[in-house]
Formats: C-alpha cells, structure tokens, sequence
C-alpha cells in the first residue's frame, strides 16, 4: 500500500492504494469519480482519459503512483459550476453522443486537440486525432461536428478571458 | 410541430448527465458489504471438466467463496434456453445441447465459466483466481460450419448429431424449380457474412443483492430489456418468482443486441448473492466482452437468381449455413430464418422464392442477434446478387434495380411479409441525386488519370422492424408476445410522468418519448420525465430492439395518453360547464372551441386528485396505462450509394462519398434518427473493410481485444450525406416505421458493391482489408 498525493479537480487528495492500483480505479473506486470509464483495458478506445497536468492521459494505462504530486482533471471537473466547458455543449448542441459511455473520454481527448491545434482544425485533423477513442454509436460524424464547432467556441471564450 | 414537438430537432434532455460525467451505469454503483466475482473461464475450446481444485483460492485472505457448475445442478439452477423454437424440414424440432450457467462436466468454447471466485474486492477476486487449479481433458474441437457438418467431425452435443440444430426451409421448392427452368439468365453468388463482435463501449456488468428478510434479489444489470430479464430468470432458471425479483436497468452503455440476452454471469451473480449473504458485483472487462458477448451474423449461403429476357428476377433460391457457436441463445434460432429469410424479396418483384438454412453447432462463442440481426445477412446477399447481375446481364445497377422494384402496396413476398408501403423509387432517386451518378463515369476516368481505381456501389435495403405482432411471432415459434406497454402518470401539479416498457441505452427516448407528449398537450419537455428500466417502476414491457421503440413503445405511450386526455376531457367540459365533444387540448390548455373559456392542463390535473368537483360516478386521479401490439411489422427502406477509391498499389480504401436515403416514416426527432443512422452507417462499414471475429482450426480467438479485432475508428470512416424520401408506416397511428438498424443493414453492400466496381472484379469477401483487395486486384 502506498500513499498518492495529487490534486483532482482543483482539490489536493491523499489516496492509500495498493501499488499496483490504476489511476482510473483510484478515481473511480476511490474518489468516487466514476464519469471516466474502462472500455478496454488495452489503452485502445480512450474511455478513460483525463487530464494530467494540462495533457490527455489513458488513465488505465498508468498506476496511480504515476500520478503522484501530479494536478489531475476529469470529466466532473470541467464545467464552471452550471455553466458547460465549451466542448461539452457542442456534444451537447451536435448530438455527439448516444450511449454516452466513450464520451467523457472523448471529451476530455478532444478538449487536449483543440488545445494542442491551437484551434486550428479541419474534418481530417479531428478524425487523425481521435483515433485513439472509440466509440460504437454514432459514427462519428457528430463527434466530429462538435469538436469543430468547440474549436471555434474555445477560440471565443478564451479571446474573452 | 411546435418548437419540441413531433418533427423538432430538440436537443436531447439526457446529455446534461453524460457530457458531465453524471450518467450512472452498473459499474458506478456501490452497494454496502458487496463482493466481487470472477469468473474462471475455459481456456480450451472443447475440454471435459475433470476436478476443480480450489482449496488453496479458499485459504486467501479476503476469499469469500469458489463456486462451481456441479453446486448450480445441486442447487437446480436451470440452463440457458433458447427462446424460439424452430421446426427443420421434417417435422422434427430443433436439436439443442444444455447450457448451464457454469459447465459442471464439459465446457464447449473459450470463455465459458467453470468456477466463479467471490471475494472482498476485485483484484483478490481475482489473484484468488490463479489459485484455482481446473483440470481438464482435452477434446477435439471444430471452429469453421464447413468443418463441423463434415462426417467425422468433433460432435458437440449428443443431442445433436452432425452439429446440425435444424435443416428449415421457407419458399415453394416447386414454384422456383419451374421459374429456372424457364430462365433466360441465371446468377450465381457464394457469399460469407463474417463474424463480428457487437462490443457496446460499456461492458457487461451486474450487481445481485439478496435480502434475506424478505427473501427478495435486486439485480442491476446492463440490458437492453430488463422485464425479459425478471421473466427469464423467474420462470426457467429458478432463481426468484418475479414478485420477489427487481431487476434495474440504469444507464446502459450502448447494446446493438447483445444485451438483450440474459447471460450465466447475472445469473451466477443472483444466486451466489443468495448463497454468500452479500451483495455481488461481476464488471466484464473487455476480453471477455469478445468471449462471451453473443456474437452476430457468421453464415456461408449458396445463391442463385433467375431472370426472364426482360431482366425480370423469376426466382431465387438460397441455400445458407448458420454458424450458432456452441451454445443456442435466447433468440439465436429466429436470427437466420425469420429475420432473415423472410426478407429475401428484398424490394423487388420475386415471384418465387426457396430458402434452405442449415443451423450449425461450433466450438465458439454463441451466436445471436446484432444489429439487424438477419436482415443485414438478407440485405447483403440480394444486393450483392443484383449487384453481380448487372454485371452479367450488361446493364446499369441502379436501372436493373429499378426494373424489379415493387411498385404496388401492400405487397405478399413469397416469404411470409407482407410489405404495408413504400416508394423504392423515391429513395433511388434521390440518392442518385444526391450522389451524381451521371457524373460517375467521368469521375472514374478522372481518378485513373491519377492512378487511383473508383467504384461506385447501390445498396437497396429493406427491413422488418417494429417487432412484433405477438400472433404472427408465436405462430412463428416465438416464446414471447412482442407488444409494449406505457403508462401516463399526471402528478396533481400537472407534470407528466411518462413509465415505458422500452429501454434507452443510446436511442434518446427521455427525449423523443416527451415530445410526443409536448406535441399533444402543447406543454414544455421540461415538464415531462420518462421512467424507464426498472422492474419496480414499470408494470411490464418487452425492452429495446429490432428498431422497435417508436413503432411500437411510442405507440403504447400515444394509447395510454388517449385514454388520459379523454378522461382529463371530461373533467375539463365538467369544469367549464360545456359539452366533452367541444373541448380541444392547444398550448397546455383545455379549451371550448370556438370560445375564449379554458382552464389550464394543472388545473385539470389538480381537479383530477383533488376530487372536489368531478363528474358523477368518476374515479379520482389521472393515470392510464395501455399495451400495444402492433398489427404488422413495419418496412422501413432506403437506397445508400458509396463512391470511394482503391490504391491498386497497397489495396487501401479512401471513401469519396457516402449518400443514405431512408425511408423511416414519421421522424420524431430528425436530429437523433440522423444520429442512428450514422451509427449503423459505421457499423455496416465497419463489417465491410475491417471487422471479423477469427478463429483458429483449434477454436481459439483470435481477436479478444482492440488490439487484434478492428473496430472502426474516426479516421477510417467519412462524414455522410443523409436524406429521407417518406411514405407514413400505415400500420401504426403515428406513421413511424423505425431507423435504429437501416445503416447497419443497409451498407455494407454498398461498400462491397463499390470496391468490386472499382477493381472490376465480383468475388471479394468481408471484411476487405487493403490486403485481401490488393490479393484479389492480383489474382490471376
């Protein structure tokens, strides 16, 4: 057993946890974070990404300890109170999800895209991108739409920070 | 329509708890004292089960109990069944082996539970599980149907000698004999439909909670219908009568099938629960996804299409081999003959029509209904065959097509449907439209220029949906009716509760279910919610599948909400002093036509409960139920073309264009019926160029994970052109026909039909990896 100290969604933790316990099952089982998923177990669909210091991680694909002293975002933790991060209202507002399993994932990846593109983004970038996320649902024409129309609304809310 | 009602592309009202990380699926729920189960699973694919040994998994720490196939026979757990029963040619039923939940003697695929480990946590669970020692006795086995049927071949069941569960036929044998007889042209097609893995992003799970004092079990699974679940496992499997057995559907991560079927980890689960005092937890992690998840299609078909000098189909006769796994699941018998065979007309003309289905035992992983389950398989053997047709007979695809097309309606196929509506023109048309077909040609010439081979492909699908007229399935062999059920629930303060047997794992039915009721009563979404996936919640209802929700649940909803508005009608006129025939529902009021007298939709509900002021004689409240058994299926049909291009050098396919026109009926919500389009779009496409679960000569998988099996991702797949031509379903009295298996049944044809126009030539096989292309564009 080991302690892992981080911060998740702004607030600073210490979590005691076996040493071979993942990050995703040290948000899930013990911070009651359960928005990230496992699809997988094979770092192949991207259910389970989150943000570690300001990139997208597989959160299945490291041991929590990798995560220690590190700041941790989830899915629950980027709206501003009632207010949606841009990327999820375009979810929302492009019908880019159904089942809504991959998508907290697909969100946070495609939230790291736009901010790695500088929201310079065009389809085939996006669908490059998202390679690493599956999702068996919609096809992803809609998840395409609606990083794009994020892409552009990010630009908006940051030009007004 | 008003801006949420029916026709209004509303934003759905689920989406606020998913985009937020909220939605509340099995693995997310926490029970107090619960365990966790593990499964010990088979590694080989044939094997007898000689000794358990699970003394040193028992001494560990943290170990609560190792269970076994041999204490489910001891306790009389019952085996799985198979829920439709099919006569082959003779007379004589199906021929089906047992399948316990756990196999106490002999096991019959990779995958399949000997033992299940009940610890503390999951991981103990789990390094309990090595510690179990299983011996078993190896056994020949066969994993291909050819192999299988062969004399000599491992035999699976005694019960069912050859592997062979039945030999069934549809059609008049006699009537096609005599139309090829008379044959101008016959075409000829062999045809595999591989195997694929639905692999719903959420893996399987269930909680089972046993309360002792009242002797009644809890289960929180992931099903796509939870009442089928409650009354599987109360009247065969003797776990629970069902009034002591809640089963809870909660948020449910996509299911395209196969989470209709009710699997030994639920029941395992139910009865350790029972037997370890504790709540127990099983979460499937994706390998085992691939090894018990039913798989779908699988079939091997023989087919041949007779056409007249006009280039009139005369007749056609299939001959096709299903691949059922080891095991026969719950709908598994019905996939490859009545949701198959009778959709062999396709939309043409057929005047005569013979099939043959051969159902085959297999040492692999069940088989049973995927999205669109045997419509797919039907779909995409008769537009292959039209497709290699016009190549032989020297004519346009779309113009052969054109010159079978039914045209008059109803239409009697020789295989059992009776189709209600449709305009197969309309939607050729106007995907041609939308696709430029005429400029195809010049397009083509263009890409050769630059080295590249484009194809183009039609596919003209139908299906039957809106399953099912409970009279026609169970003359047909079916266990069940295949009604829906709804109630409306008016609370006193005027907000609606909408309770429906149908369940929502993707389709948006929180949304769409309310439309239906903001488009009747003119009141906001907001003020609806819609109760769904829980035994103890909702009276009774036949779950989710076979694009069935709106054709036949949303029906259900629209009788129960006409027998509440007529009641709430009356308390209306009674209110207003005026006659019931005068009074008209508009913009959440009760009005008196023609005069400025109404009283809002609260009030009526609160005059409803507080019985102060009712008509003589009438009951307090205002909640209706109803139940709805359609009076046909329903038809939905469309037209998708596929342009793209092969590199002759490497075999790849890039897509250039994908065009669907569908004919789905009412839309309710255009924005969400696209989005299921889209999806079966990509699954279709996904079966075409990169899909197939493998099995090696010995039974063992080859694709158990998303490293070896291909599902399609973001960058292999194109954005769509979607359109709808409509014709109004006639069958039920909102017109809707169903959309959530057109794109699923629909493309893969196209696909195929487009890569072999492109490379000139007809037999290429599914999936058409760039190496398969390049082998056949090479061969000799």
């Amino acid at each position: 057993m080991s302690t892992v100290k981080l911060t998740v969604n702004g607030k600073a933790v210490a979590v005691d946890v076996e040493d071979r316990t993942l990050l995703v099952h040290l948000l899930r089982d013990h911070l009651n974070l359960t928005g990230t998923h496992v699809g997988c177990d094979t770092s192949q669909c991207g259910a389970c990404v989150v943000h570690m210091d300001g990139k997208a991680v597989k959160s299945c694909t490291m041991l929590a300890g990798q995560a220690d002293g590190a700041n941790v975002t989830t899915i629950e933790g980027i709206a501003k109170g009632d207010e949606l991060h841009p990327m999820q209202a375009a979810f929302r507002d492009n019908h880019g999800l159904q089942c809504g399993y991959c998508t907290p994932g697909m969100i946070m990846s495609a939230i790291d895209i736009v901010q790695r593109h500088g929201g310079q983004l065009d389809e085939t970038t996006v669908r490059h991108e998202l390679e690493g996320n599956i999702c068996r649902c919609t096809g992803y024409h809609n998840i395409v739409k609606a990083v794009l129309d994020a892409a552009g609304r990010m630009k908006v809310s940051q030009a007004a920070e | 329509m008003g801006v949420e009602g029916i026709g209004a592309r509303v934003v759905r009202k689920e989406d606020k708890r998913f985009i937020t990380g909220k939605g509340r699926y099995v693995d997310d729920i926490k029970l107090t004292g619960m365990t966790h189960a593990h499964f010990i699973r088979s590694p080989h694919a044939h094997a007898k089960v000689k000794k358990i040994d699970s003394s040193a998994a028992l001494k560990m720490p943290g170990v609560v109990a190792v269970l076994t196939g041999q204490q489910l026979v001891d306790d009389k757990v019952g085996n799985l069944i198979c829920g439709w029963a099919i006569t082959s040619k003779d007379g004589s039923p199906m021929k089906m082996g047992a399948w316990p939940a756990m196999a106490p003697e002999t096991v019959r695929f990779v995958g399949q539970a000997v033992a299940v480990v009940i610890a503390d946590s999951k991981n103990l669970a789990r390094d309990a599980a090595e510690a179990v020692v299983v011996d078993y006795e190896e056994l020949p086995a066969v994993a291909d149907m050819q192999s299988a049927i062969k004399a000599g071949a491992p035999q699976l069941h005694p019960e069912a000698p050859g592997n062979q569960v039945y030999d069934w036929v549809i059609g008049d044998d006699g009537a096609v004999s005599a139309a090829f007889s008379k044959a101008a042209n016959v075409v000829k097609l062999d045809v595999t439909n591989n195997r694929l893995a639905p692999n719903a992003m959420e893996p399987r799970a269930a909680i089972a909670d046993y309360d002792a004092a009242e002797e009644h079990f809890t289960l929180y699974t992931t099903s796509q219908n939870p009442h089928v679940a409650r009354l599987v496992l109360s009247a065969f499997y003797n776990i629970a009568p069902e009034h002591k057995l809640r089963v809870i559907a909660p948020d449910v991560g996509g299911g395209f099938g196969s989470k209709i079927f009710i699997y030994p980890e639920e029941m395992v689960a139910l009865w350790a629960s029972k037997k370890v005092g504790r709540p127990v937890k099983w979460t499937g992690d994706r390998t085992e996804a691939f090894l018990t998840d039913a798989h779908g299609r699988d079939h091997v078909t023989h087919a041949e299409m007779a056409f007249d000098a006009n280039n009139k189909i005369i007749g056609l006769k299939v001959k096709t081999y299903a691949n059922f796994g080891a095991y026969m699941s719950l709908f598994s018998s019905s996939v490859p003959t009545y949701l198959y065979a009778t959709l062999l007309s396709g939309q043409y003309n057929i005047p005569a029509i013979h099939a043959e289905v051969i159902g085959v035992y297999t040492n692999t992983t069940p088989v049973d209904a995927y999205r669109g389950a045997g419509r797919p398989e039907a779909s995409y053997l008769i537009e292959r065959l039209m497709e290699t047709a016009a190549r032989q007979l020297k004519v346009d695809p779309a113009a052969l097509r054109r010159t079978n097309f039914i045209t008059q309606f109803p239409h009697q196929t020789p295989v059992i449907m009776a189709y209600d509506t449709g305009d197969f023109n309309a939607s050729l048309d106007a995907a041609m439209k939308a696709i430029d077909y005429a400029g195809f040609a010049n397009r083509k010439a263009q890409a050769k220029s630059q080295g590249k081979l484009r194809g183009i492909g039609v596919s003209c699908y139908i299906e039957a949906c809106g399953i099912a007229p409970s009279k026609a399935v169970g003359s047909l062999g079916a266990g069940v009716g295949l009604w829906e059920s709804a109630e409306v629930r008016v609370n006193p303060v005027g907000t609606i509760e909408i309770l429906t047997g149908s369940h929502s794992h993707g389709q948006g039915h929180e949304t769409t279910f309310c439309q239906l009721v903001a488009d009747r009563l003119g009141v906001p979404i907001s003020q609806v919610s819609i109760v769904h996936g829980d035994t103890d919640k909702v009276q009774f209802g036949m779950g989710t599948y076979g694009s069935r929700s709106a054709a036949v649940g949303l029906t259900a909803i629209l009788k129960a909400m006409e027998k509440m508005e007529s009641k709430a009608k009356k308390i209306a006129a009674h209110a207003l002093e005026a006659s019931e025939a005068d009074i008209v529902i508009e913009n959440g009021e009760f009005k008196v036509t023609g005069t400025d007298k109404a009283i809002a939709f609260p009030m009526v509900a609160l005059a409803a409960y507080t019985a102060h002021n009712l008509p003589d004689g009438m009951e307090p409240g205002l909640k209706e139920s109803a139940f709805y058994d359609p009076t046909n299926f329903t038809f939905p049909a469309g037209t998708y073309i596929c342009e793209l291009e092969v590199d002759p050098g490497t075999g790849k396919t890039s897509f250039v264009n994908f065009v669907a026109a569908d004919d789905f009926g009412r839309l309710i919500n255009p924005m969400i019926v696209e989005g299921q389009v889209h999806g079966g779009l990509v699954q279709g496409i996904g079966q075409a160029l990169l899909e197939h679960a493998i099995y090696d000569a010995n039974g063992q998988p080859v694709t158990a994970s998303f490293m070896d099996y291909a599902m399609p991702r973001a960058d292999d797949v194109p954005s769509f052109n979607l359109s709808h031509t409509t014709t109004l379903c006639p069958g039920n009295p909102l017109g809707i026909k169903g959309c959530g298996e057109a794109g699923a049944i629909g493309a893969s044809a196209a696909v195929i039909n487009a890569i072999t126009d492109a490379i000139g030539k007809n037999n290429l096989e599914m999936p058409a990896t760039p190496d398969r292309v390049w082998r056949t564009i090479n061969a000799a």
